[in-house]
């Protein structure tokens, strides 16, 4: 899909493809063919650029036809790049702007608070993102308000827009900023389907939970894999067939 | 203004447990009964106003009427985008209300003049803009907002005009109210401000100038058939805001004439002209500094009628 829509963030799909594939397929409450079932799990999809990777597994999940991907990003499609909710079924929050997604999840989680529901809404941020102050001003409320039942995952793979996460505006001691906001912190390998699993199950205490999930940028195809240039670049011709070996040859 | 529609606010939210308010942190003494009889549905989201209005959107989003809450530009323009692209672009049913419009807070400096929230908030799509000029527009507006989906701006007022109401006709959005009849010229204002379009009226009329005063409580969408009716029916239009005269009430109705090629006989726009208001001072001594008051109204009417009244 991104291939014939000529769309960028390749790398940054790949990159928490692992994380979007063990919520879809273990974690999330779900109904595809009842999309709005009111007792489903909320998904935000903060780091909205990746949204090819949402649209895939949504498609690969039955909310609507995989015919639908080839049309992302082209004239006229309901996808695009950044993702959106308009006609589509399964996406709760068109994002795009960077740091929207908590502070609405955060909204969600307390409604369910309010209404004694046992819901739970997850919202994939990005590392970068994580510059964002209205990030900050979400972290404080949902700590305060006990929202045990929001879990916000990071895709760390370390590498923003221009360089580097340290080269850019460092986040480190990151798990330490959480944990002093009143955050449960779960770090793991962000390509661990197991170990995903586990960090997301309810932790329930009182206490928001974030997972941060070390990853690669571009994970899976070798000369994609922590390369800025790939946050934008879009893989054609040689490229294109070379990336498609590699992930058919990883294919378990 | 703001007790009017905290007033209204708690009324409508004891029988509708849907109906929500969060604050960015102010209201000191104004929202301590809504609080206190309605703690769960009541929310202080602190002096973050990006996130207080995520979280409204969110809160929105799952079937509830939340009201943010805050003072001057706070509750706008800081969070803007969470306006557009959260609220608004999901159609969420977040109403946001800012209880310092124009000069309200005049003497604390530019930061609080409310000066240009009309003009911004207008052009967002998909959204509701209000500015009620007396009591009965803030309370009635508050209720209509809760029973209009969608998102919406209320801009409310420190001053507010006399309540005028020339017949039992519902508070509609989208309907401007006519508050004084008349022909020779009309006058169409939103906001407190009004106090001053009536109080020019009442002058007028001792020159033998009756002048339509028409309250546009619905600056977005705004009332076309009455803007048509002022240059059909009367001898000019006068448009006064308290407000920059980039993008406002007064640029609203001159879209609507020149879209409608319905040329008034003579037309002025009253509002702020250029540049930050930073003069230091009351609502009422800042309107009188930027020629926002009852004499400027009079002295651009004669303007506009330039010696030539057309008689009913």
């Amino acid at each position: 899909m991104t291939h014939l829509g000529k769309s960028s963030h390749v790398a940054a799909g790949l990159s928490m493809a692992d994380i979007v594939a063990t919520l879809y397929a273990r974690v999330l409450r779900v109904r595809p063919e009842e999309p709005e079932w009111p007792g489903r799990d909320r998904f935000i999809l903060s780091k909205g650029h990746a949204g090819a990777c949402v649209y895939a597994a949504l498609a690969e999940c039955g909310f609507f036809p995989i015919e639908w991907l080839r049309t992302h990003y082209q004239d006229g499609s309901l996808l695009s790049g950044h993702v959106s909710h308009k006609g589509i079924p399964g996406v709760e929050l068109s994002t795009g702007s960077l740091g929207h997604g908590l502070g609405v999840g955060a909204g969600m989680a307390l409604s369910a608070k309010l209404d004694s529901e046992d819901w739970r809404v997850f919202v994939l941020m990005s590392d970068g993102e994580c510059d964002e102050g209205s990030n900050w001003e979400a972290i404080l409320f949902a700590a305060h308000h006990g929202l045990d039942n929001l879990v916000a995952i990071v895709d760390y793979n370390k590498i923003q827009s221009l360089k580097p996460v340290p080269e850019t505006l460092g986040l480190e001691p990151f798990a330490e900023k959480w944990t002093s906001f009143g955050w449960i912190v779960c770090e793991c390998d962000g390509h661990d389907v197991a170990a995903l699993e586990k960090a997301l199950h309810p932790a329930g205490n009182g206490r928001p939970t974030v997972v941060i999930a070390h990853t690669t940028k571009g994970k899976g195809i070798s000369f994609m894999e922590n390369s800025v240039l790939w946050h934008y670049r879009t893989p054609q011709g040689e490229e294109y067939e070379a990336a498609i070996a590699e992930l058919e040859g990883s294919r378990p | 203004m703001r007790d009017a529609f905290v007033t209204r606010l708690l009324e409508e939210a004891r029988h509708d447990r849907n109906v929500m308010l969060i604050t960015g942190d102010l209201g000191f003494g104004v929202l301590t009964k809504f609080e206190a009889e309605l703690p769960r549905q009541y929310l202080n989201a602190g002096v973050a106003e990006q996130n207080m209005t995520m979280l409204a959107t969110g809160l929105a989003m799952e079937g509830r009427v939340v009201f943010t809450y805050s003072i001057a530009n706070f509750p706008i323009l800081r969070c803007l985008e969470m306006i557009r692209n959260d609220a608004c672009y999901h159609g969420a049913n977040v109403k946001v209300v800012s209880i310092g419009g124009g000069f309200s807070y005049g003497a604390l400096g530019i930061s609080h003049h409310a000066t240009e929230d009309l003009a911004i908030m207008r052009s967002l799509p998909e959204i509701t803009v209000l500015a009620p000029c007396d009591l009965w527009e803030a309370a009635e507006a508050t209720s209509a907002l809760i029973r209009t989906p969608g998102t919406a701006y209320l801009r409310l007022d420190k001053s507010h005009a006399p309540a005028m109401r020339l017949d039992e006709t519902p508070f509609r959005i989208g309907e401007a109210r006519i508050l004084r009849e008349g022909s020779d010229v009309a006058l169409l204002a939103c906001g407190g401000v009004m106090s001053e379009v009536l109080s020019a009226a009442e002058s007028l009329s001792s020159e033998g100038i009756e002048a339509r005063v028409v309250s546009h409580h619905t600056v977005k969408p705004i009332d076309r058939e009455s803007i048509l009716a002022c240059a059909r029916e009367t001898g000019g239009i006068v448009t006064v805001e308290e407000h920059t005269l980039d993008g406002g009430l007064g640029s609203a109705v001159a879209e609507v004439l020149a879209d409608s090629c319905a040329w008034p006989r003579g037309f002025q726009r009253i509002g702020l002209r250029s540049g930050f208001s930073s003069e230091v001072g009351s609502q009422e001594y800042l309107r009188q500094i930027y020629g926002i008051n009852s004499a400027q109204i009079e002295s651009a009417v004669h303007g506009v009628l330039g010696g030539s009244r057309v008689m009913p």
